[in-house]
């Protein structure tokens, strides 16, 4: 439901990003982490960036999501596995007190830039 | 969404997403990843700028030794009664504010005022109709309030159990509503809702007689998602059960002010 203001910010983040140049650079690809627990559809964070890159610096990058699965550490055992069903317990000891170790993630990693003289 | 580490995630009660945020842009050329492209490093949260303005927040709440709760649920589920009933009940023994966020209207804000505490109504149409309330907009909020004795200020976020969950305001603790009226499986659909908050109210239980609704399976669907939160069955409308939750409000008040 937010996307469109997660758009924006990816497009504020990775147009600072750009290197300085005297000539237009063309960001070919945006990458992004996205935890499989961050509340964030990816097909309609594209449709947002896609839109909302248009007349910016971002303008014709696409955006690359690399999904995040929900690891989980359990403190009581130390069991470590991946959550792929809305269970949060140890499988191992039942416990609920558990560690989210990845999951959460809404990050940029990078920008890929056309690079010159390459063309 | 949050950039935890794990002691953050080993004591979820020391207040929530204290997270170290990559403050600085951290561009440096890396290597050529495919053929005529070449990749830069960017490696920042995106909600970088919203955690910036939640830490000025929390940093300004300290100051003050003000308590925050952020109260987040669907619409309809019993927000603004939850709260002006939780009023009557702490006021003025404890020295309160609100702020209520809604798209549109100021409803929410004359029931609460009945109240009698301050109360600030955010329409977030003025920022683009946001279906949720981000540390900018409560920043810009408390222009409107005197933190000056305000022990407790009440955030009633906008009614949606989706986004939010993904931004930090600055608060102490996150309250989650669900009422008998909504589906039991709420929790299993909207899981980071539930397992980001620090306490849980099911609402609306006088309703139970004339329902098909297992309420002990609603509550065994939030200690699945969150198995060590504390879950009170109340209603709001009765004051039914109201009282655990009460005192929890209450210690969790002390804890922070005892600190202070």
């Amino acid at each position: 439901m937010h996307e469109m203001g997660i758009a924006l910010q990816i497009i504020e983040i990775a147009a600072a990003s750009i290197p300085k140049s005297d000539v237009p650079v063309q960001v070919e690809t945006v990458n992004l982490k996205v935890g499989k627990l961050a509340a964030i559809v990816p097909e309609s964070l594209r449709f947002c960036f896609e839109i909302a890159a248009k007349e910016s610096p971002l303008s014709g990058a696409a955006l690359h999501i690399e999904e995040v699965p929900i690891q989980a550490r359990c403190k009581d055992c130390e069991a470590q596995w991946t959550i792929d069903k809305p269970v949060f317990k140890c499988q191992v000891c039942d416990s609920g007190s558990l560690d989210i170790i990845s999951g959460r993630e809404l990050n940029i990693e990078s920008i890929e830039i056309a690079d010159e003289g390459s063309e | 969404m949050y950039q935890f580490n794990k002691k953050q995630i080993a004591n979820h009660h020391s207040g929530p997403h204290k997270g170290p945020h990559t403050h600085e842009n951290q561009t440096t050329a890396l290597h050529t990843v495919k053929s005529g492209t070449r990749e830069i490093k960017v490696v920042r949260r995106v909600l970088d700028v919203n955690d910036q303005m939640a830490d000025q927040n929390r940093q300004l709440f300290a100051k003050h030794g003000v308590f925050v709760l952020n109260v987040m649920s669907s619409p309809g589920s019993g927000k603004t009664t939850t709260l002006v009933k939780t009023l009557s009940k702490i006021v003025p023994e404890i020295q309160c504010a609100v702020i209520v966020g809604d798209i549109c209207t100021t409803n929410d804000a004359d029931r609460l005022a009945i109240s009698g505490v301050p109360v600030v109504q955010v329409n977030t149409d003025e920022f683009g109709g946001d279906c949720h309330l981000a540390a900018h907009v409560i920043e810009k909020a408390l222009g409107g309030i005197n933190l000056h004795g305000i022990q407790l200020l009440i955030v009633e976020n906008v009614g949606n159990l989706v986004c939010p969950a993904e931004f930090d305001i600055g608060e102490d603790a996150r309250v989650v509503i669900l009422s008998v009226t909504e589906g039991e499986d709420k929790p299993l659909k909207y899981p980071l809702m539930f397992r980001e908050c620090d306490a849980a109210i099911l609402n609306k239980i006088d309703l139970l007689p004339y329902l098909d609704y297992d309420a002990s399976e609603a509550v065994e669907n939030i200690r699945q998602i969150h198995p060590d939160m504390p879950v009170f069955e109340m209603s709001a409308k009765t004051e039914a059960g109201m009282a655990p939750w009460l005192d929890w409000l209450r210690h969790q008040l002390n804890t922070k002010i005892s600190d202070h």
